[in-house]
């Protein structure tokens, strides 16, 4: 009867404002949420456009128009009420672009967001309905379907294989180079800086939680420690952690709220087993770099984490059998 | 067309109960060796070989059969067909042979060939059961063809193993692998039923499906109902509770399972149980303010 009720109030709810709990309103949409998100990404964004160039902009113009365009269209199409301006679009695209190599084709970048956008997305029911983070769909796409092409990150001079992969052949590699970011990558995942400093913008802005990057750290660290081969050595561990997307993901794609769990106990449990996966990739699995594939996994596993760790509810008691 | 013809199996094999986008059966098959056309066209005519030999030879033996130990039975025969098709496709197709690999003896525990022997074969005569199983033979050659030409082109850019100049470098190639399958298999699948509803409501022989409403919650407290066409109908619980039951099993088969079975045997499904469906009321908006009151309305 509840469901009955939320549904047939809609009408009475949008002239009265009447309307199930909870009843406390803020002031914070999503359309401002994605701003932050989008702002706090700029600094990254920027740095990689400085470091790799033109093409870069390119790359990531090219992706955000594309995705927004992408979703327009379909909603367009499907006649659903058009949602580009909440930014999530946007959004999903920037993210795509920043996870793509700086000398990647333009026309496979808008394959991507398409793909993002339509399959992951909007095929899904749309913003909040999705089960896997859409960039990191598209980007899981892009890697699976041109392997080549992703994987290429030569620039300018730089080329061969990136910081990360000789690390794992067992080179030695300048960990300085690898924090502020004078290394090969995808256009986002450069500098260990500047994602930190939009990362910590949107703490202190309070739109995502500390707990899950929190946790996934650490854990990626213990499990780098028991079984990276190196024990504790402070040297592998900056360059683990500021190698590849970890810093990225960790901030800006695992905490999508969509596909992240919102208990405290589940966030904490996500964060560990993403860490865990991301260790297991990177350690044990033949490529270098596994975050992405850690947290579209992740993703999946949320439905079962927040079974297993439910919301307590205000004045819950557990019955007495 | 005549029931039970060998015209009107094939037709029912092909179109309306095609057996890999309507059954949605063998999909092992349909999603593993889809590759490219030319394996979606071997395996297809291989299967469709063992399914017509197997129904004919099952048909003939139907009333030796015990009913107890027809499993077996059915599975003797279809080995033996799976066994000679084995054979002579190892000697004469030996490329395509290598290329269908284990999925050539797995015809064995194929679920089309196992369906049509359970709900066909074994109940009806010999020439009916031949031209169905060619009638879905073809069916699901048919389907795999097209999965498999489809994820040929855009996932490798070639047609039928020509490459079509430099385009797979374009082409994702997560078409030729396992997500790709399950991607076009679902599109097919949708645009089949879009096209064959298309033509239903065309010519009048699509059924509405009707919602039974127990608890009078009408269409608002459905999760579908903004993509449903469909009306919800208030059942009158206290007053007729066998209409319930009657208007639930009316309303299990939903598009067109319940076009296919219902509108062959004549009768308008579950025409009891539109309480309201000639009033407005239904619409999911009216529907959540006063249930009751429009249920009612309807039955005047």
């Amino acid at each position: 009867m509840g469901q009955t009720q939320g549904a047939a109030g809609n009408e009475t709810a949008a002239l009265r404002n009447v309307s199930s709990n909870p009843h406390i309103r803020d002031s914070i949409t999503t359309q401002k949420i994605m701003c932050y998100v989008i702002l706090s990404l700029l600094p990254t964004t920027i740095y990689g456009v400085y470091h790799f160039g033109i093409q870069a902009l390119l790359i990531v113009l090219c992706t955000v128009a594309s995705a927004v365009l992408f979703e327009y269209l379909y909603e367009k199409l499907m006649h659903l009420p058009i949602t580009i301006k909440d930014g999530s679009a946007a959004l999903t695209g920037l993210l795509l672009a920043l996870n793509l190599p700086p000398r990647f084709p333009i026309w496979a970048a808008v394959l991507g967001s398409a793909f993002s956008i339509i399959v992951v997305k909007m095929l899904f029911g749309g913003l909040g309905q999705n089960f896997m983070n859409p960039a990191l769909g598209g980007r899981c796409f892009l890697l699976i379907s041109f392997a080549g092409l992703m994987t290429n990150f030569s620039y300018d001079s730089f080329t061969g294989a990136t910081y990360l992969a000789r690390l794992k052949a067992g080179e030695m590699v300048n960990s300085y180079d690898m924090v502020i970011g004078n290394e090969m990558g995808t256009i986002g995942e450069g500098s260990v800086i500047w994602i930190v400093l939009g990362a910590c913008i949107l703490i202190l802005l309070g739109v995502i939680d500390l707990r899950i990057p929190g946790s996934y750290i650490v854990s990626f660290v213990i499990f780098w420690v028991l079984f990276g081969g190196h024990g504790f050595d402070p040297y592998y561990i900056t360059a683990q952690l500021s190698g590849g997307g970890l810093m990225l993901g960790a901030f800006f794609m695992a905490t999508d709220y969509v596909t992240s769990p919102i208990t405290t106990k589940g966030k904490i449990i996500y964060g560990i087993i993403l860490g865990v996966l991301t260790g297991v990739f990177r350690v044990f699995a033949s490529g270098a770099e596994g975050v992405s594939y850690a947290i579209i996994i992740s993703n999946l596993l949320v439905p079962l984490i927040e079974r297993w760790a439910p919301l307590k509810c205000f004045g819950y008691v557990k019955s007495e059998k | 067309m005549q029931e039970n013809s060998p015209a009107e199996r094939i037709y029912n094999g092909i179109i309306k109960e095609n057996p890999t986008l309507v059954i949605v059966l063998g999909m092992c098959p349909t999603l593993a060796v889809t590759t490219s056309a030319m394996n979606g066209i071997g395996m297809g005519l291989s299967t469709t070989v063992v399914l017509t030999l197997s129904n004919l030879f099952i048909s003939l033996f139907r009333n030796i059969i015990p009913d107890k130990i027809r499993i077996p039975a059915f599975i003797v025969i279809i080995a033996s067909f799976v066994t000679i098709v084995d054979m002579l496709m190892e000697g004469f197709t030996p490329a395509l042979y290598a290329q269908l690999g284990i999925y050539i003896p797995l015809i064995v525990v194929n679920c089309i060939i196992f369906g049509r022997a359970e709900a066909y074969a074994s109940k009806a005569n010999p020439v009916s059961a031949l031209f169905d199983g060619i009638g879905m033979g073809l069916g699901f050659t048919i389907s795999i063809t097209i999965i498999g030409f489809i994820r040929e082109l855009i996932g490798a850019g070639s047609i039928f193993g020509t490459p079509i100049g430099n385009l797979s470098d374009f082409m994702p190639s997560i078409f030729v692998m396992a997500p790709g399958a399950f991607m076009v298999l679902a599109t097919i699948i949708t645009i089949r039923a879009y096209i064959i509803n298309r033509i239903e409501e065309k010519n009048g022989t699509r059924l509405e499906v009707v919602h039974t409403d127990e608890d009078g919650a009408g269409c608002a407290g459905c999760a579908f109902k903004d993509n449903c066409a469909g009306k919800s109908t208030k059942i009158e619980t206290a007053a007729a509770a066998p209409a319930v039951s009657a208007a639930k099993a009316a309303a299990a088969p939903v598009n067109n399972a319940a076009a296919n079975t219902e509108a062959s045997a004549g009768s308008k499904a579950a025409t009891h149980t539109e309480a309201s469906a000639g009033s407005k009321a239904a619409a999911p908006a009216d529907a959540s303010s006063d249930n009751k009151a429009t249920g009612k309305e309807g039955d005047k």
